[in-house]
């Protein structure tokens, strides 16, 4: 074309910064692109209404429900509302919802085929495309779990909450639950970004996982470990009462184990991806 | 590598199966520099053959490579392929510029050189003026000039293009066919599906001709033609005496038929061997017995081309 020089210069500096500095810069391209989708775009209406959930629940309950100053049944309470209803049903879901409409999201769009007829490793796609996600649902679930436990525990004492928080054990059990739930997305997200590349309907395979972790309590000890569900269980500071009489008692997989592991599972995921995103073909459906 | 594969796009029997449907079956092919034109009718292979240059789609058997470089390597191939495919979808949200923009950046052009890239792209393709409107709110017209900007926004050496003039009014469709010859002028591969067969002829250098997933035909539409032995060439002579020339042009074996034109101030003449044909005829004209006004092959062209190979007029291609 007609600045063939402009051409064979810009190629001349993108064999230079070859590889990592370019691969950086195209993560951080796709970045972009990719973390204005899910904060903006019309799919991000359900992951706030979820997000915003245990909000307003324990914003309601906190009008309605009698004073107490026993803190550590309120960490109690706490520990079952962030397992049963934070960590199982809004991350999970919500962790489901913006890592499988990263590439599934785009099929249905059909807007998928502009990055693959970029100059760009398919690798390094994926990687820009989950870490994007995984800001995304850090930033929300993360909010969602400080300002749960925050409404539980500030509405009627809060000179006392403050304490609990800064001179006891809250501050620390506020961290580990963030600390969960940031692990949460790093695990689910690989997986569910998997989901979205391997499956034309990814909503079976979620369900599927669900009903794994949610019968998780049930399984015997071997099995209990084949979940993420189990290693995040395992985090929290304060357990959970069992859900039900018939749960089989398991010792938690210590956090030298449980947080390597899940982020080695997690990096073998992502492998995965790329395996398959490289051999991954554009057919749109009817096309 | 030699040059010459270091210069050409290279289908080495290359089939493509959706399940047990076929797609492209044994194509083999080495496109040179300059406009090649896909044509054939809907469901012939066309969009198949261009996902496939562009790893959009992997052949089930075969290979494909583009100036030399194998197709599963994205982050090579498209430093040099360009491609206009005819989803008509964008990413949600972006203005025109952005959404150049973006996807330069993604390819790891730097920011400066992609704010003047873009900036040229769209003043390329007469866009310029509404680079800054969202795209969910341009015509289908605009959407396609988008595209093509995309395309060529990173300059690359080959461009493909599927139904690129597609949606655009007249004018715009002029502008844009110059711009391919300006583009093929600078030593570019364009491959190019249409089904407008009169503007295929007119900017095309060679053509590909597919039917029902094979290539039927392929090379520079006169080559093709000439080499069509079971369809004489048709040949309209307009002169003052079409009976005497008729009588004369019967005497002939390679002429298969003489026919008067209505007006009967002219002749039609099918012929299998033309060029013995126009010596003939200037043997006739040198006796001055005759005096001819024009000659012209009347189908010679790809519209001919296509009804004889494809079986229709490629109203539907």
């Amino acid at each position: 074309m007609s600045s063939s020089v402009d051409t064979d210069r810009a190629e001349a500096g993108r064999k230079l910064s070859f590889p990592w500095a370019l691969w950086l810069r195209q993560s951080r391209a796709i970045f972009r692109l990719e973390i204005r989708k899910n904060f903006f775009g019309k799919r991000s209406v359900l992951i706030y209404l979820l997000a915003f959930l245990p909000i307003f629940l324990l914003g309601s309950l906190a009008l309605v429900t009698p004073v107490t100053e026993d803190f550590t049944n309120l960490s109690r309470i706490f520990a079952w509302i962030y397992g049963g209803l934070i960590l199982r049903t809004v991350v999970f879901f919500g962790c489901a919802w913006i890592f499988m409409n990263l590439f599934r999201g785009e099929m249905v769009d059909r807007s998928l085929h502009y990055y693959f007829l970029s100059s760009v490793r398919r690798e390094v796609l994926v990687v820009g495309k989950y870490l994007s996600g995984l800001v995304t649902s850090t930033i929300l679930f993360v909010a969602t779990t400080v300002v749960a436990m925050l409404l539980l525990y500030f509405p009627h004492f809060s000179g006392e909450s403050a304490r609990f928080f800064f001179e006891g054990a809250g501050f620390s059990q506020l961290l580990t639950y963030v600390g969960i739930t940031i692990l949460a997305c790093i695990g689910y997200g690989a997986f569910f970004l998997v989901v979205g590349l391997f499956f034309r309907n990814p909503i079976i395979p979620a369900l599927v996982l669900y009903g794994w972790e949610a019968i998780n309590f049930l399984l015997p000890p071997l099995l209990k470990k084949i979940s993420v569900i189990h290693y995040l269980n395992s985090l929290t500071p304060v357990p959970a009462p069992e859900a039900s009489p018939f749960g089989v008692m398991v010792e938690p997989t210590p956090a030298w184990i449980s947080v390597p592991g899940l982020l080695i599972l997690t990096a073998l995921v992502l492998i995965a991806a790329g395996a398959r995103i490289r051999h991954m073909e554009i057919k749109y459906g009817g096309d | 590598m030699s040059e010459v594969f270091e210069n050409t796009i290279v289908l080495d029997n290359v089939s493509k199966f959706y399940g047990e449907i076929l797609g492209v079956n044994r194509v083999s092919l080495a496109i040179p520099p300059g406009i090649t034109s896909l044509v054939g009718p809907n469901g012939a292979g066309k969009s198949t053959l261009m996902n496939l240059m562009t790893g959009l789609l992997r052949p089930t058997r075969g290979r494909v490579t583009v100036l030399g470089i194998p197709t599963d390597r994205p982050e090579e191939l498209f430093r040099k392929v360009g491609y206009c495919s005819q989803f008509d979808s964008f990413p949600r949200g972006l203005t025109g510029r952005e959404f150049i923009k973006s996807f330069l950046l993604v390819s790891g052009i730097g920011k400066k050189e992609a704010d003047s890239w873009a900036e040229k792209a769209l003043d390329r393709i007469s866009l310029l003026d509404a680079a800054d409107r969202r795209i969910g709110a341009y015509s289908k017209g605009m959407r396609q000039r988008l595209r093509l900007a995309q395309s060529i926004a990173h300059r690359p050496k080959v461009l493909i293009l599927d139904e690129p003039l597609n949606g655009l009014d007249p004018v715009v469709r002029a502008e844009t066919i110059a711009l391919f010859k300006k583009l093929a002028a600078e030593g570019l591969h364009l491959i190019i599906s249409s089904h407008i067969l009169h503007e295929v002829d007119m900017m095309s250098d060679r053509v590909v001709l597919l039917n029902n997933g094979y290539v039927v035909a392929e090379g520079g539409i006169h080559g093709v033609r000439d080499e069509m032995e079971t369809h004489p060439m048709q040949i309209l002579i307009r002169c003052d005496r079409p009976a005497l020339l008729a009588s004369r042009m019967f005497a002939e074996d390679d002429v298969v038929e003489a026919r008067l034109h209505e007006d009967r101030g002219g002749l039609f003449v099918k012929t299998r061997e033309p060029d013995r044909f126009y010596l003939l005829l200037n043997e006739v004209v040198a006796q001055g017995e005759i005096n001819v006004e024009s000659i012209a092959p009347i189908d010679d062209d790809l519209s001919a081309v296509y009804q004889y190979l494809i079986g229709s007029d490629g109203g539907n291609a």
